[in-house]
């Protein structure tokens, strides 16, 4: 069943017929996404061919897209200073699920467009600045290669796209569920707490794997989350131990901002929770393969 | 990007907020000037602060009232130069004298947990607001503002009386509340702070001191933010990969860093620092992110800044290829040792993983450089690097 994206989901690209909208609906099609149209006003009424014979319809809105093909999720490609108006778009339509790849959104737009979204109650939005998510086997909304890891039973959940393939990486011997890249922006949709959320509801997931990073609380708050609701193994790993004070490390959002945001506090947060926090990615991986072999025995 | 009192000033003033005539000046005879300026319409009264980036410059010493021209130069020698936590006083600002009645404390900002902006308020201002925040939580008000509807006069009213301000003083409030939301959602601001808010002796409100912070992402909508940066204060090496347009943070280890991704590169030099320990402490050089679908380019600039740091006795490229493909980061690798020649003898440690990897590790083992060691994993390869840079 997965979290979110699952082999149902319809999926349209905002953006698709630009460069990156192009590549990356390619690599969707390719790892089995029902792709079902593309929004771009200038293009409506044409078709784009992709490799292999598939053809995929341009519409002009996302009301039309969602009218004509019943998707139920977009992917967002249109770059940073348009993607406010994308998401607004996107939101009045009243599509289930926005994927926002985009990076180096201003903090306002995605300020706005996420209160705009949390109004109407109908939108999930996942991102900015992330590489979406997959449901390996099912369905890959956003950037996150297919080939890494195949399905299995662990979640994954990261503010961090390269960590997120590092980890399926390591544990491509069990295989995931789900895997959401929530993005390192400052404001983002969908947050740690919704994906452990998720995760503990879903018949498909023994295990989850959490990825935070420096900056704002998000990973003690889904500390507190996880004491409180989640049942299921959580392991850990928190990067930015070493990032000095004040210094933006990458992530718009990757801050430690005089005491607070620290790797440190994060960890121990963490692990007052019971999460087990590995100090390196691999140890991360090793600690949840221990997890899932006392799992299966 | 903080911005410097005096620019938070100027800023203020474009938007209407009421502030008190000031300039900055970098030398004496520059303070002595303004002082003559701007002290005439202050009883020959002006304050000589110094413009750092950081909090406790009163108590420092950063910060003296001048009753003349000439005691303003005075105080502008003893301020300039003046080092303030770390922080050298290149400017101060000249600013008018004022009466102060009462001390205030108001500002705007991101809040993150939320996903929404929050306004702070306090009838007790000037001092410090987390410690205020720590031992008086009831002193300051927090109201939420939405960001699509922002700090209108009603909800400028509400933010006032929260904090428990009279009637007269709500009402004096209220405008300058609604132009300082104005300055942040204006100038795409993630911080808007005014501590302290004055009420002078004749009853006018004043923002006496404002931290403003920019959003860099937002940048796009204002050109004329650019001219705000302290280009002087920037590192040289930071400097020149923001010119080749790299995420380059200079820290002050020996192992040079450069990785895709910020999340793997933050990863990075933990795994090095923490490898580092058995090593006399070998620690990270920089924080280099070559991004999601780097070039060959992209990897040979990214290796010329780092190598230009003398501080660096190894270097460590860790690539997870997700988008990149690991033939361009091996192709970067060797096109750019190859440009530099026989003259540099640092070590290259390098794990790639991920997209193309076959080929990548194919390219570097044809080449077989001498100095380019390929390591299969990140661990050990952060050890490896972390043992390198100590032997040499």
């Amino acid at each position: 069943m997965a979290i979110f994206l699952t082999a149902d989901s319809k999926v349209i690209v905002q953006g698709m017929t630009g460069s990156e909208g192009m590549k990356h609906t390619q690599r969707m099609l390719r790892s089995g996404t029902a792709i079902v149209g593309g929004v771009n006003p200038r293009k409506a009424g044409t078709d784009v061919e992709f490799e292999g014979g598939v053809t995929v319809p341009v519409f002009g809105t996302v009301a039309e897209a969602m009218a004509a093909t019943g998707a139920d999720v977009s992917v967002v490609f249109v770059p940073a200073a348009f993607t406010k108006a994308a998401a607004v778009e996107a939101i009045d339509a009243g599509i289930p699920l926005l994927v926002v790849i985009t990076e180096g959104v201003a903090v306002k737009d995605t300020a706005e467009f996420y209160s705009y979204a949390a109004a109407r109650g109908t939108t999930r939005i996942v991102g900015p600045n992330c590489p979406g998510l997959i449901s390996p086997g099912a369905s890959n909304a956003g950037i996150i290669p297919a080939d890494i890891s195949g399905g299995g039973r662990i979640g994954l959940v990261s503010k961090s796209g390269t960590l997120t393939y590092q980890m399926m990486y390591e544990l491509r011997d069990f295989g995931f569920s789900s895997a959401v890249g929530i993005g390192g922006d400052p404001v983002i949709g969908t947050t740690h707490i919704d994906c452990l959320e998720a995760f503990q509801n879903d018949p498909e997931t023994d295990a989850i794997v959490m990825i935070g990073e420096i900056g704002g609380d998000a990973e003690e708050r889904a500390a507190a989350y996880i004491q409180e609701h989640v049942t299921k193994p959580v392991v850990g790993y928190v990067a930015g131990f070493t990032a000095p004070e004040g210094k933006t490390m990458g992530h718009a959002g990757a801050i430690v901002s005089g005491s607070s945001g620290t790797a440190q506090a994060k960890k121990e947060a963490l692990e007052a929770a019971g999460v087990k926090v590995g100090k390196t990615p691999s140890e991360t991986a090793q600690l949840m393969r221990e997890i899932m072999q006392a799992l299966s025995a | 990007m903080d911005l410097f009192e005096y620019q938070a000033r100027d800023m203020f003033e474009k938007h209407g907020v009421p502030v008190l005539a000031g300039a900055v000046a970098t030398t004496p005879q520059e303070a002595r000037a303004a002082a003559e300026r701007i002290g005439a319409a202050s009883g020959g009264v002006t304050v000589v602060k110094a413009q750092v980036k950081t909090g406790g410059r009163g108590k420092a010493g950063g910060v003296k009232v001048a009753r003349s021209p000439e005691e303003a130069e005075e105080h502008a020698r003893a301020i300039l130069g003046m080092d303030i936590k770390g922080h050298t006083v290149q400017r101060v600002m000249v600013a008018q004298g004022a009466r102060i009645a009462e001390e205030y404390y108001f500002s705007v900002l991101l809040d993150r947990a939320n996903r929404s902006y929050l306004a702070m308020c306090s009838k007790e201002g000037g001092v410090e607001i987390e410690q205020l925040a720590v031992e008086r939580p009831e002193a300051l008000a927090r109201v939420a503002v939405d960001p699509n509807a922002g700090i209108d006069a009603a909800t400028a009213r509400e933010i006032a009386e929260a904090a428990g301000f009279d009637a007269d003083t709500v009402a004096a409030l209220e405008p300058v509340l609604v132009s300082l939301w104005e300055v942040y959602r204006d100038e795409d601001a993630t911080l808007v702070e005014v501590n302290p808010l004055v009420k002078t002796e004749e009853g006018a409100i004043i923002a006496l001191d404002g931290k403003v912070t920019l959003d860099a992402n937002a940048d796009f909508r204002h050109p004329e933010h650019a001219e705000l940066e302290d280009t002087a204060a920037t590192d040289p090496l930071e400097a020149a990969a923001k010119e080749k347009n790299l995420n380059y943070v200079k820290l002050d280890g020996s192992v040079g860093i450069i990785g895709n991704g910020a999340g793997l590169v933050m990863s990075t030099l933990d795994v090095v620092a923490y490898a580092g320990e058995e090593f006399g402490g070998q620690k990270p050089a920089n924080f280099l992110d070559i991004g999601g679908g780097a070039s060959a380019e992209v990897m040979a600039n990214g290796l010329h800044i780092i190598l230009s740091d003398e501080q660096v006795k190894a270097v460590f490229v860790n690539v997870f290829g997700g988008i990149t493909a690991c033939d361009a980061v091996a192709n970067g690798i060797v096109g750019a040792l190859d440009a530099l020649g026989d003259e540099e003898d640092r070590a290259l440690v390098v794990r790639l993983d991920g997209n193309n990897v076959e080929e990548g590790r194919r390219i570097l083992a044809e080449r077989n450089h001498p100095r380019v060691i390929i390591e299969d994993t990140m661990d050990g390869a952060a050890r490896r690097a972390a043992e390198l840079a100590s032997q040499n």
